[in-house]
């Protein structure tokens, strides 16, 4: 396969940034969308270019480090699907394809596609955690769960953290990453104690990084690889509010 | 948001069950006019209750405008570098057109008022009845008018089927069991709402109601 890449290219925070054009050849349909960078990177090095910067580590679609906005949509077009498990066998030879980082004034953009998710870091350390001893693991049927709950609270606890539904988000809305971290933990006996608490803080915190307002458009849900449902955004409104009514 | 959609989607089915009152005669529906105008008289002076109502409307028209500017606004500042491309994912015409779609109903409602309430723009000016000024706005030569009605209640219509199950979101009611019978609830208080406002403009443009 033959492609033409629009890559955004960005030195550093102060530069401004520009789409820059690249022809890749002789790509395997059977390459993941990384190793297709891989090969043009490599291809940069040795013409004596700067490599294209871009987040990854697992590569197998669990940490959440690979996000890119691929033709408008983030992670590609391929449902409940990373970037780094996104292979080219999904696009036409011949096909122009553009690639742009995460756009998220919580989100700054480091280098080329690579943005700084502190943000999210920080809404995680105001409340997403459960007070308890942590000494040996308790026995598994020591505190009853129900199986419903035990679905969603895992469903929701699937959330990679990696920022899509940001990225997707036409608010730059943090709420289906914060309402999942909210969720998993909200549905279980352990996290009762905190759950008022907890939602308030996280929400205040998703607030005061920046993020924008959630209007309900669904296209965290419709990008998210792990498609957390918005229900879990209803659920942490319902803690939300009940938190400031007390 | 959600709070005052809540207010003034329940003054449009009051309203469209008002409308209604057309069919039953242009008397029946001067009298609930009338009787809007005189709740709770004598123990409240005419127009009292009718003028309370109104000032909560209008105060839950302008809360909502704007809680809207200002979700635009924090919407600008998170993003303010924008996307080469953008694809939407999530399917809903209804969805993208909140924004413009509030804006249209906002300049359709000051047309309406002009209309109907202030008789301005209206054949049969201030001092009518307000069943004479709703048969003669909607009068077969004034087709036009019938058709701004369309557009703009079918927009109505739009906003409301994302903006009441947007409302069932905020407030934290919908979740997996209830979620498909949420939606429903608001596709079918939209719909409801479309015909029983599009009845009697139509009625009376195609000589139906005279
Ligand atoms: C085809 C549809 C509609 C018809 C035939 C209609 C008819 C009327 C009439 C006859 C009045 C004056 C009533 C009176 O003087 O006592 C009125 C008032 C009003 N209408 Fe409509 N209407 C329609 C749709 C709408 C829609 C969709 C909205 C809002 C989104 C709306 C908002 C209002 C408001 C705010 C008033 C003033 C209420 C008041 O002063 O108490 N109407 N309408
Ligand atoms: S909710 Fe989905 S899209 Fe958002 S951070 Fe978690 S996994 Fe990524
Ligand atoms: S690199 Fe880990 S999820 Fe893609």
């Amino acid at each position: 396969m033959n492609l033409t890449l629009r890559v955004w290219r960005q030195k550093d925070q102060s530069d401004k940034g520009r789409m820059v054009t690249y022809k890749v050849e002789d790509v395997s349909p059977d390459m993941s969308f990384l190793e297709m960078l891989d090969v043009l990177n490599e291809r940069l090095i040795l013409e004596g270019d700067d490599p294209i910067a871009f987040d990854h580590d697992c590569r197998e679609g669990i940490c959440g480090m690979c996000g890119m906005v691929i033709n408008g949509v983030a992670h590609g077009e391929q449902r409940a699907t990373t970037t780094c498990q996104l292979h080219m066998r999904h696009f036409e030879d011949g096909a122009e394809i553009t690639i742009e980082p995460w756009r998220a004034a919580p989100f700054p953009v480091v280098k080329d596609l690579v943005v700084d998710r502190s943000a999210f870091d920080r809404i995680i350390q105001a409340g997403g955690f459960v007070s308890v001893p942590a000494g040996s693991a308790p026995d598994a049927h020591s505190v009853p769960v129900r199986k419903e709950d035990a679905d969603a609270a895992f469903d929701a606890a699937t959330c990679i953290g990696c920022g899509a539904c940001v990225a997707a988000c036409p608010n730059g809305s943090a709420s289906l990453f914060t309402a999942a971290k909210i969720t998993h933990l909200s549905l279980l006996p352990q996290g009762q104690p905190e759950r008022l608490s907890r939602a308030k803080a996280m929400v205040d915190q998703m607030d005061a990084e920046g993020f924008g307002g959630c209007t309900n458009t669904g296209e965290c849900t419709a990008v998210c690889p792990k498609g957390i449902p918005l229900d879990a955004i209803a659920q942490m409104n319902s803690d939300y509010l009940k938190a400031n009514a007390k | 948001m959600a709070v005052t959609g809540a207010v003034m989607v329940s003054f449009l089915v009051l309203h469209m069950l008002g409308n209604l009152k057309i069919f039953f005669g242009r008397d029946s529906f001067n009298e609930y006019a009338h009787w809007l105008r005189t709740l709770l008289e004598p123990f409240a002076p005419y127009r009292t209750v009718l003028t309370i109502l109104e000032i909560g409307l209008v105060v839950a028209v302008v809360l909502h405008m704007w809680a809207a500017i200002s979700l635009s606004r924090r919407a600008g500042k998170a993003r303010p570098v924008k996307y080469v491309a953008r694809k939407s994912q999530a399917n809903g015409y209804a969805t993208h057109i909140m924004r413009w779609g509030g804006v249209t109903i906002v300049l359709f409602v000051i047309w309406h008022l002009l209309d109907l309430t202030f008789g301005v723009v209206n054949p049969e000016g201030f001092n009518s009845a307000p069943a004479d000024r709703m048969i003669s706005g909607f009068d077969p030569s004034r087709w036009w008018v019938t058709l701004i009605y369309f557009v703009a209640v079918v927009m109505v219509g739009m906003h409301l089927r994302h903006g009441i199950w947007s409302a069932f979101q905020t407030l934290g009611w919908a979740n997996r069991d209830r979620n498909k019978a949420l939606r429903a609830t608001a596709g079918l208080v939209s719909i409801v709402l479309v015909i029983g406002f599009l009845l009697p403009p139509l009625a009376i443009t195609f000589g139906v109601v005279k």
